[in-house]
């Protein structure tokens, strides 16, 4: 494979984990307010994406270094063609973060019903955003010889990428959803679980109609299979959810979502950014590239370092799974025994001393 | 105004603004990782608290310095997408470390750390947070490689069909010369922020709550005070160092620092000026003789090259047109860099003197409080204003002109608004921020029940 080509799936597997990892932080952050009817419930929300947010997010970060630096012609046009989505986001995360941040930092109530407000206007915002940009991505933007693009902001709104914007947004709140049931106890586990079966329809509706006109727009077979087996990961994950078997309904929204984003990648290779004024202007892996040289040294850097994020990523979720899943998991050598193997009850007793 | 302008204030802006976070990040988070440690080995109350303590406020600092990051890794693409075209087979490889080695590391480890007080063994919560501190190291060095790359491009070749540098030696690039002066600098520099905020809050206590938790404040305190005393010879020091390799790479810097217009052999080096800096007209001014032979050759005597000689040389090398930076600029921030961040190193020696064997700090020792963390604050800020501002006219210093770097696209409208909108997000942010830390700052030392790890204990840091 030429390493044009490795880089290409590089960056798509990196925006495939965004999407698949802070899709669900960004829907459960739709959800705080929704799900969690109380304080004590809001925080064990929060409580449940605390330890991963961030790491979630560096996903994003890295897509856009990597992108920077293997296709620097792809960051530049994108980034600067998207520029008031992109703007909005920004501001969407930059609040969201601090929110997420600072609302158990004050004990009063005011305090933290605003910080909600703001996670959840955070969460929200670059859902549908993102939804959007991707969308219009696939189906092309004006792009001039000069590989600037020189369209309004409304060549950014097609009705197809309202269409993307919210299928994206309405799949966060399922996998969100799920991911709340699958790491909250009692009542509110309850209500997850029969949330994400309701949102987790419409989000299917939503996903199948979107995929279909995307294989029309701009697609072959290989990503009319991708798109094909997204839905069916959806549909089995829903139906994990209706029997209670939480963490393989998990397992069934992260892998549709990952295939969705997978397929729109599909349908996009070679090009990286169509351009609807002259297919000979669209950005491709070949004319957006950095150097031969570059990319070699970019894949030794990540042939060594990504399994170790992975790993040491993959701890977190392990050693954060206890709180978190219902059913006591066995061979706990990293928990204090004291702990029965109980999920983290919803009010974790006041403690003078907290920080 | 038009798009240029508007990307560069916006750039400025941005970038200052991280930059207000970046030192305390960078070096609280070394002293938070310092006092667990200090715990872990004596197992004393004291240390666990402070590290709570402290902890607490790293947090309340890091929060800021992650969603301002965030800005900065997109808006060269946004603003700056000809200079994102032109560097970025050279550029992306050291942001690309930064995101893979560094970001993962610290925002991974922080979750653990945070989250992971009463579920992880002490020694790998305490492993947790040392991981951040590396992270931190990583960070700052990748970037900085990066930063240095455009101060003085090294391991490349210039593409004149593309129109773009290209990355022939990644080695070359990450041991520049000017990144290895310039990260042991910016180090040292944030751990004179570090020091002097550990100190100054301590010291706050201390006089303003005579008589509660003496004991642990004063150790913080004379912790503080030893860290600025260290960092402030570290920084002298690397800068220095890097005065001389910026005469070598960046002659017009140096020359802009003095104001010096005219090649001068042996050449002094004012503390202040007053007159004009253009040259034309000096009223006052106090020097000290040989001083900037000095800083810029390592001889008392040695040669320093005036703006004009050198606006000639350049022309003659890349054409006609200005290659000035800001003068006055360049000249008061580079002062104000070390004049106030000495002054905080100043009060250091005073303050460690004044508490020596017991002695309680007097009531007006608390000015210097705020004093501590605020002078190394700007003295930051006027480093790098006068490190950017001081390579203008260039973006890739003989390479690329900031005016051809920006975006040709994007409309002033839409800088407009992101520069508004950040402007003014970024300052309701600073007020809850600064509300926050000194609400945080006021209520103390957390009680901490005797030993955890028998007691079902709650997330000590948790949302
Ligand atoms: C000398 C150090 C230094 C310098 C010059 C910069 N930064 Fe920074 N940056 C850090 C040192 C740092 C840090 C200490 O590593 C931070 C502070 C808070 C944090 O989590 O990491 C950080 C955070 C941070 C983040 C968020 C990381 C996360 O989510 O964990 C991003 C995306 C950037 N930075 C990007 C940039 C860019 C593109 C810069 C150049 C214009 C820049 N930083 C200048
Ligand atoms: C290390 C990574 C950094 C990179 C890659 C970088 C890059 C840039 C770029 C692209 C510009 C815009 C062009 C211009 O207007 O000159 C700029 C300007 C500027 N940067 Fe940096 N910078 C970095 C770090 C910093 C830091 C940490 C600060 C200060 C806190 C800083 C302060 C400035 C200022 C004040 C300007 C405006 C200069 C002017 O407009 O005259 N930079 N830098
Ligand atoms: C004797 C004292 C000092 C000397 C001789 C000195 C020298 C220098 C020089 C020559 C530069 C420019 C490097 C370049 O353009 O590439 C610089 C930059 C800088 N200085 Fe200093 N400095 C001193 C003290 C301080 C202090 C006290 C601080 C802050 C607490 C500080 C913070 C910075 C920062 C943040 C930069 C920009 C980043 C960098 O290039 O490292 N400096 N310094």
């Amino acid at each position: 494979m030429e390493l044009t080509t490795v880089w290409f799936v590089v960056i798509a597997g990196l925006w495939v984990g965004y999407f698949v990892l802070e899709g669900f932080d960004f829907g459960v952050g739709i959800l705080l307010r929704i799900l969690g009817r109380d304080e004590p419930e809001r925080r064990a929300v929060v409580t449940a994406i605390g330890p991963h947010w961030d790491g979630n997010e560096v996903w994003l970060i890295v897509a856009g270094g990597a992108t920077f630096a293997a296709f620097p012609e792809w960051y530049a046009t994108l980034f600067s063609g998207f520029y008031l989505p992109l703007f909005a986001i920004l501001v969407a995360l930059i609040l969201r973060g601090v929110a997420l941040e600072y609302r158990g930092k004050r004990e009063d109530l005011p305090w933290r019903s605003r910080m909600d407000t703001m996670i959840t206007i955070g969460s929200v915002v670059p859902a549908l955003l993102w939804g959007i940009t991707f969308a219009s991505l696939v189906r092309g933007v004006p792009i001039d010889a000069r590989h600037e693009f020189v369209g309004t902001l409304g060549s950014l709104f097609s009705p197809f990428a309202l269409l993307g914007g919210l299928t994206v947004a309405m799949l966060f709140v399922a996998h969100g959803a799920i991911f709340l049931a699958l790491k909250t106890t009692g009542e509110l586990r309850h209500r997850a679980n029969r949330f994400a079966s309701y949102c987790g329809l419409a989000a299917a509706a939503l996903a199948v109609g979107f995929l279909a006109w995307t294989q029309g727009l701009r697609g072959d077979t290989w990503s009319a299979v991708v798109a094909g087996l997204a839905a069916v990961a959806l549909l089995a994950g829903l139906v994990a959810n209706r029997v209670g078997r939480e963490g393989w309904a998990f397992v069934g929204t992260s892998v549709a979502i990952g295939l969705a984003v997978a397929s729109l990648f599909v349908a996009l290779f070679p090009v990286v950014m169509p351009s609807t004024l002259d297919p000979a202007w669209s950005l491709t892996t070949a004319n957006a590239s950095s150097t031969p040289y570059t990319l070699k040294v970019l894949t030794i850097i990540a042939a060594i370092f990504t399994p170790l994020v992975m790993l040491y990523q993959g701890w977190t979720y392990w050693v954060f799974r206890k709180r978190v899943t219902v059913e006591p998991v066995q061979a706990q050598s990293l928990t204090p025994p004291h702990h029965p193997g109980q999920a983290q009850s919803l009010t974790p007793p006041q403690h003078p001393g907290q920080v | 105004m038009d798009t240029l302008d508007l990307a560069r204030w916006q750039f400025a802006i941005t970038t200052v603004y991280h930059f207000f976070f970046v030192p305390v990040t960078i070096s609280l988070v070394a002293i938070t990782a310092g006092l667990q440690t200090a715990w872990y080995r004596t197992g004393k109350d004291k240390y666990l608290r402070l590290t709570k303590f402290y902890g607490k406020l790293f947090l309340i600092n890091i929060a800021m310095g992650v969603v301002t990051g965030l800005v900065q890794e997109f808006q060269f693409g946004m603003n700056w997408s000809d200079y994102s075209r032109f560097v970025g087979d050279v550029f992306g490889a050291p942001l690309a470390l930064e995101g893979l080695l560094a970001f993962f590391l610290e925002s991974t480890f922080i979750g653990l750390w945070i989250f992971g007080w009463d579920r992880l063994p002490k020694a790998i919560h305490l492993a947790s947070i040392w991981m951040v501190v590396l992270g931190t190291q990583l960070s700052a060095y990748f970037i900085l490689s990066a930063n240095s790359w455009m101060q003085n491009p090294v391991g490349f070749r210039y593409n004149a069909q593309r129109g773009r540098a290209e990355l022939t030696d990644i080695g070359a690039v990450l041991t520049n010369k000017v990144v290895l002066v310039t990260y042991p600098h910016t180090i040292f520099a944030a751990f004179l922020v570090g020091g002097g905020f550990v100190a100054g809050v301590a010291l706050w206590h201390l006089v303003r709550r005579p008589g509660i938790d003496t004991d642990a404040f004063r150790t913080a305190l004379r912790l503080g005070a030893v860290v600025v005393i260290v960092a402030g010879a570290g920084v002298a020091l690397s800068g220095d160092q890097q005065g001389k390799v910026m005469t070598q790479v960046q002659p017009m810097k140096m020359a802009a620092a003095e104001a010096l217009y005219e090649t001068e052999k042996p050449a002094s080096f004012s503390i202040f000026t007053i007159g004009t800096l253009d040259g034309s007209r000096e009223v006052f001014s106090v020097k000290v003789p040989y001083l900037l032979s000095f800083l810029a050759t390592g001889h008392f005597d040695g040669e320093v090259k005036g703006i004009n000689t050198l606006q000639q040389a350049y022309e003659q090398l890349y054409g006609p047109g200005s290659y000035k930076p800001n003068i006055p600029l360049a000249y008061w921030t580079f002062r104000l860099m070390i004049g106030v961040g000495m002054a905080s190193t100043a009060i250091a020696i005073w303050l460690l003197w004044a508490t020596r064997r017991g002695r309680a700090p007097t009531k007006w020792l608390v000015r210097t409080a705020v004093l501590l963390p605020l002078l190394p604050l700007f003295a930051n800020s006027f480093g790098w204003i006068f490190t950017e501002t001081g390579r203008q006219p260039w973006l890739v210093f003989g390479l690329l002109p900031t005016a051809s770097g920006v975006s040709p696209g994007t409309t002033g409208g839409e800088v407009l608004t992101s520069l508004i909108g950040f402007t003014v997000l970024y300052g309701a942010l600073a007020v809850v921020e600064v509300k926050l830390m000194l609400k945080s700052i006021g209520a103390g030392l957390p009680d901490e029940p005797a030993e955890s790890d028998d007691s079902d204990k709650p997330l000590s840091f948790a949302y």
